[in-house]
């Protein structure tokens, strides 16, 4: 081997390698600054209300992330605090999915029925959902149950409503070609409606997403609750405990970035065929 | 696109309006039956009747007007602080590359955080009532707006800038002549849906709260009271006509002023 052809692909190497980390640093290094200073400016001021990072980073720690490597770091704690809040959540968003969707679909395609239901939709839509919360409290037990009444009341809507105006706006040519090939009524669900109405759903799903989130914190703030990270919230609000408020305030952080990154993974999935996806569903 | 084909078949709007009503009136009929006959306990879930004659009575009431100014006043503080922080930051990063790499990782990382989850906290740090309920509102409703205009700048057809561009229009220029112009429809969806966030929050951090002034301690108040929930459901009655109000009067402002943009037709619900 000579010289020469060691070297090209070598210095290509190099400036990619070189791209890469100015790219890496160009994207971390204010982050990094930016905790830098946090962390400064705290130590010297010395406020209670404003612990340094470091110090809310310790916290976390011991508050969730001391466990075994087996579980993933996580503590008893963690699956005290954490683990019925994404319950709640997780179950409550599965429900508004599932009847979102099938509920959307059925009065999309019923012109008829949303005529007699859209102003009591569009009413319920607009209520802001912490209003009905103390409805829920008494309405339901104390805890999960009005709990995850007031996620479901309030996350269902986004979903419902874009799938009905998916399912309502599938192309003419498209029906009448599942006509022409007498697809069965759950046919045509399955391969023309659904896939025409996917982009407005996961639109939904992602408004739904945040407002689930939303409501998840804000029901377990409430007196009457015993667990959960919203629990933990009003407890250390109670205690004046920064620290751990911080810290749950970071997880909450983390974990509305991760469910957001997921969500964005399946969409894109089931979205490749859809050239126009990202047009659609701001 | 399947959405170019919204077919407005079948129904008129009168039909559908009549339809409408119908609904409303056979869920009005329906809860009437089942409070007066017994079946639904009526202090856990009043008639409709009962609920809307005690909205109209609030009406009246100049406590209650009161606290709805109240919550009005920080939904309107915050939406226009917002929009003012927002727009101009969006129209930064938007057009400015360097500065969007940079800044980045700072907003991935601070968008996700739930603004619910700051009450507690504002409640210690800036205490009650307006002062901490405008920055909350801020802080939740910065978001859509500057994430919908630095969309918007995506979206301007570079010809148009390169038009001006070679007519020896500045940097600055292109970006108020052609550039934010043809972002606005993004931004308004951007305002519509940081106005029912803006709301939210303001009504949620008053039922937090405790004490004070606004709808949400209305409610909050009455629903710690015996037989109160016809008194809670009132309210929410008013804040969901608050909500609608709001949302109706952006809706129509948009299709107005941007009926020329195609945005429209594929824009968000």
């Amino acid at each position: 081997m000579t010289a020469a052809t060691l070297t090209a692909p070598a210095a290509r190497r190099g400036g990619r390698a070189g791209r890469l980390a100015r790219g890496v640093l160009h994207r971390w290094l204010p982050l990094a600054v930016l905790i830098a200073c946090w962390e400064a400016a705290t130590r010297a001021s010395d406020s209670p209300f404003f612990p340094p990072p470091s110090k809310i980073a310790e916290r976390m720690r011991d508050l969730w992330f001391s466990g075994p490597p087996s579980h993933l770091f996580l503590n008893a704690e963690a699956g005290d605090s954490i683990a019925p809040s994404l319950a709640r959540m997780a179950f409550s968003l599965a429900a508004c999915v599932v009847a979102g969707v099938v509920l959307g679909i059925a009065l999309g395609r019923s012109e008829r029925v949303l005529a007699y239901l859209e102003p009591l939709l569009q009413f319920a839509r607009v209520i802001p959902p912490p209003t009905l919360v103390p409805v829920f409290i008494v309405l339901f037990e104390f805890g999960t149950q009005m709990q995850v009444a007031s996620i479901i009341f309030s996350a269902i809507w986004p979903i419902l409503l874009n799938t009905a105006d998916g399912a309502r706006s599938v192309d003419q040519m498209q029906m009448a070609t599942a006509e022409a090939f007498r697809l069965s009524a759950f046919e045509r669900i399955r391969f023309v409606i659904l896939p025409a109405s996917l982009p407005k759903i996961f639109a939904g799903v992602r408004l739904a997403l945040s407002l689930s989130l939303i409501l998840m914190v804000f029901s377990e703030l409430l007196p009457g609750t015993t667990d959960g990270l919203g629990f933990e919230l009003t407890n250390a609000q109670s205690q004046s405990d920064l620290p751990t408020l911080w810290s749950v305030i970071v997880l909450l952080g983390i974990l509305g970035y991760l469910f957001n990154t997921i969500l964005l993974a399946v969409e894109r999935r089931f979205l490749r065929w859809h050239r126009g996806a990202r047009k659609a569903d701001q | 696109m399947a959405n170019q084909t919204t077919p407005p078949r079948g129904l008129s709007r009168p039909g559908k309006w009549a339809r409408g009503a119908a609904g409303v009136a056979v869920l009005f009929l329906a809860s009437e039956a089942l409070g007066r006959a017994g079946i639904v306990d009526r202090s856990y879930l009043p008639p409709a009747s009962s609920i809307t004659g005690r909205a109209l009575e609030l009406f009246g009431d100049t406590t209650f007007l009161f606290n709805v100014r109240v919550t009005l006043t920080a939904w309107a503080l915050g939406m226009l602080l917002a929009i003012a922080i927002s727009v101009p930051l969006g129209l930064l990063l938007g057009s400015v590359p360097a500065v969007n790499t940079a800044v980045r990782a700072i907003v991935e990382f601070l968008r996700p955080i739930p603004s619910v989850a700051l009450i507690p906290l504002a409640g210690l740090v800036l205490g009650s009532g307006l002062n901490m309920e405008v920055p909350l509102i801020v802080y939740a409703c910065s978001w859509p707006i500057l994430f919908n205009t630095m969309y918007g700048l995506d979206d301007v057809d570079p010809t148009a800038k390169e038009t001006l561009r070679s007519f020896g229009f500045g940097r600055i220029q292109v970006l108020l002549r052609v550039s934010l112009p043809s972002a606005a429809p993004f931004i308004a969806t951007g305002v519509r849906l940081a106005a029912s966030i803006a709301l939210i929050l303001a009504v949620g951090t008053e039922i937090l709260s405790g004490f004070g002034d606004g709808l949400g301690m209305f409610i909050a108040q009455a629903g710690t009271a015996p037989d109160g929930t016809r008194d809670v459901l009132a309210g929410t009655l008013w804040a969901g006509c608050l909500g609608l109000v709001i949302d109706t009067l952006l809706v129509q402002a948009e299709n107005r002023a941007f009926r020329w943009h195609k945005a429209q037709r594929s824009g968000a619900s």
